[in-house]
This record gives C-alpha cells, sequence and structure tokens, in this order.
C-alpha cells in the first residue's frame, strides 16, 4: 500500500510541475487533470474512498468542465476552430496519458490485490456521513448557504453588457 | 500492511502547496492563477485527509467536502469575474489590471 502512495504522490507532483510550466492554458489544464486524479489515488491509498470518488466527481469533474467552458468562452471568433485544432495536436497528449496510465496500472494493482488493504485505517462514507449530518449539520447548512451565495454571484457577473441592456 | 507516515503525506501536501503557491506568484495569466488556487486547495484538502487518517477519524473528511463545497464557489465566481474582466480589458494579462480608479 505504501508505494502505492509514493508513486501517485510523484505523478501528482510531476504533473503539477508541468502543469505550472505549460504556456498554453488548454496543455495546462490536461496536467491539473492528471493531477487530481493523482491526488485521488492518494486519498484511496490514505483509506478514504468516498473523497477519493469526490475529488474524481467534483473536482477532476465538475470544476475541470468549468475552466474548459470558460477557456472555451473566451476564444470565440474565426480564429477559434483553427486555434482548437492547433491546441489538440496528437503529441499534446503523449505526457498527460503517459502519466494517467501509470495511475490506472496502480489502481488495477491495488483493486486486485485483497480488499482488505484499506481496512487498516479506513475512514469508511458511514462514518463520514455520520459526522457530517451529526455535530456537522450547520456547516452543511453554511457549506450550502455559500454555494447559493456563490450561484447567485455568478449568474450576477457573468451576464453580458448588451444583454443587460436588452432586458432593461 | 504498514501505513503511510504523516510526515510523508504533510510532506506531499506541502510540496503541491508550494508549487501551487509558486504558480500563484509566476504566471501572469488569470486563468492559470485560478488553477493554482485550485491547487493550493487541493493541497490543504490533502493535509486534512492526511491527518484524518492518521488518527482514525471522519472529521477530516468532513473538513475536505467544506473544501470542496468552498472551491466549487469560489471557481463559480472567479471564472465569471474572469469573463468580466475579459469583455472590459480584452486580455487575461494580471499587470493589466495593476491600476485602480479613484
Amino acid at each position: 500500500m505504501n508505494f502505492a502512495f509514493y508513486i501517485s504522490g510523484a505523478v501528482a507532483v510531476i504533473a503539477t510541475l508541468l502543469m505550472l510550466t505549460r504556456v498554453n492554458v488548454v496543455h495546462a489544464l490536461l496536467y491539473l487533470i492528471v493531477s487530481l486524479l493523482a491526488v485521488a489515488v492518494v486519498f484511496y491509498t490514505l483509506g478514504a474512498p468516498f473523497a477519493a470518488a469526490l475529488e474524481v466527481i467534483v473536482y477532476a469533474g465538475a470544476i475541470m468542465v468549468l475552466f474548459i467552458f470558460v477557456v472555451m468562452m473566451l476564444n470565440l471568433g474565426d480564429r477559434a476552430a483553427e486555434r482548437e485544432r492547433q491546441w489538440l495536436t496528437p503529441g499534446i497528449w503523449r505526457g498527460p496519458a503517459l502519466l494517467a496510465v501509470v495511475l490506472v496500472l496502480e489502481m488495477f494493482y491495488l483493486l486486485r490485490s485483497d480488499a482488505a488493504v484499506l481496512s487498516t485505517g479506513a475512514v469508511d462514507p458511514q462514518a463520514v456521513a455520520i459526522a457530517l449530518f451529526g455535530p456537522y449539520l450547520i456547516c452543511v447548512e453554511l457549506a450550502s448557504m455559500l454555494l447559493l451565495a456563490g450561484l447567485v454571484g455568478a449568474y450576477h457577473l457573468g451576464f453580458h453588457k448588451a444583454e443587460r441592456r436588452a432586458r432593461a | 500492511m504498514a501505513e503511510v507516515p504523516l510526515r510523508d503525506g504533510l510532506l506531499l501536501a506541502a510540496m503541491l502547496f508550494s508549487l501551487g503557491l509558486t504558480g500563484l506568484l509566476v504566471r501572469r495569466n488569470l486563468i492559470m492563477v485560478l488553477m493554482s488556487l485550485e491547487v493550493m486547495l487541493n493541497a490543504a484538502g490533502l493535509a486534512f485527509i492526511v491527518a484524518a487518517a492518521r488518527w482514525h477519524q471522519a472529521d477530516g473528511q468532513v473538513m475536505f467536502l467544506f473544501i470542496l463545497a468552498m472551491a466549487a464557489a469560489e471557481v463559480a465566481v472567479g471564472l465569471a469575474l474572469v469573463r468580466q474582466i475579459y469583455e472590459r480589458f480584452r486580455s487575461l494579462d494580471v499587470d493589466a489590471l495593476s491600476a485602480m480608479k479613484g
């Protein structure tokens, strides 16, 4: 179990380093996704499978999609298709794909080895849920208020000026 | 099966955090700055998970959930701001925003 932690930790650091040195935002996003997936594997090896699943779904899924939406939105124009072709030349995939393959092999190994591995120091989702909706209930309410405020703020800021004028 | 030592987990979190901080200070693209912020928040969450694994408590994972919710709200507002800034300045360079009005 220990070596899995070190391998995925190294993958996370390497992917983050490569992300910081990319000039192109889309290439950096690819490496950031790999970095988040590596951190998810780290969570899994630390005995937090629920947090690992949330990391993949919310961070690598939802938040990265937001980033990609905005990158795509900012580059509207005649040259958009040309630029997109230039972003996604086949060679770009190699680095992130290689790092992702390392993570996949590691996950296969972890899942194939006995499931009892996780039971050392594992905190199962049930315990997390009991804590979340027991002593931390007020924090859940506050988090929901925060998300609502974020939603309203993003909705307000996201308006085009022209749209706003058209509505008025 | 030996557990991962606390020191190594915290070391990984510190490395990721300092990488994110470096990116925040070095990069001039606003979207890259936001991505570096994500890396830093993620590293903070990792530290909580490491602590949760060390003491076998669920509280660390609960705090990670709150960090996740906070990151989602922050990114939504941040990217909406990025879009407004791009419309106003036609640039994503942080240095273009160095002057205040009034």
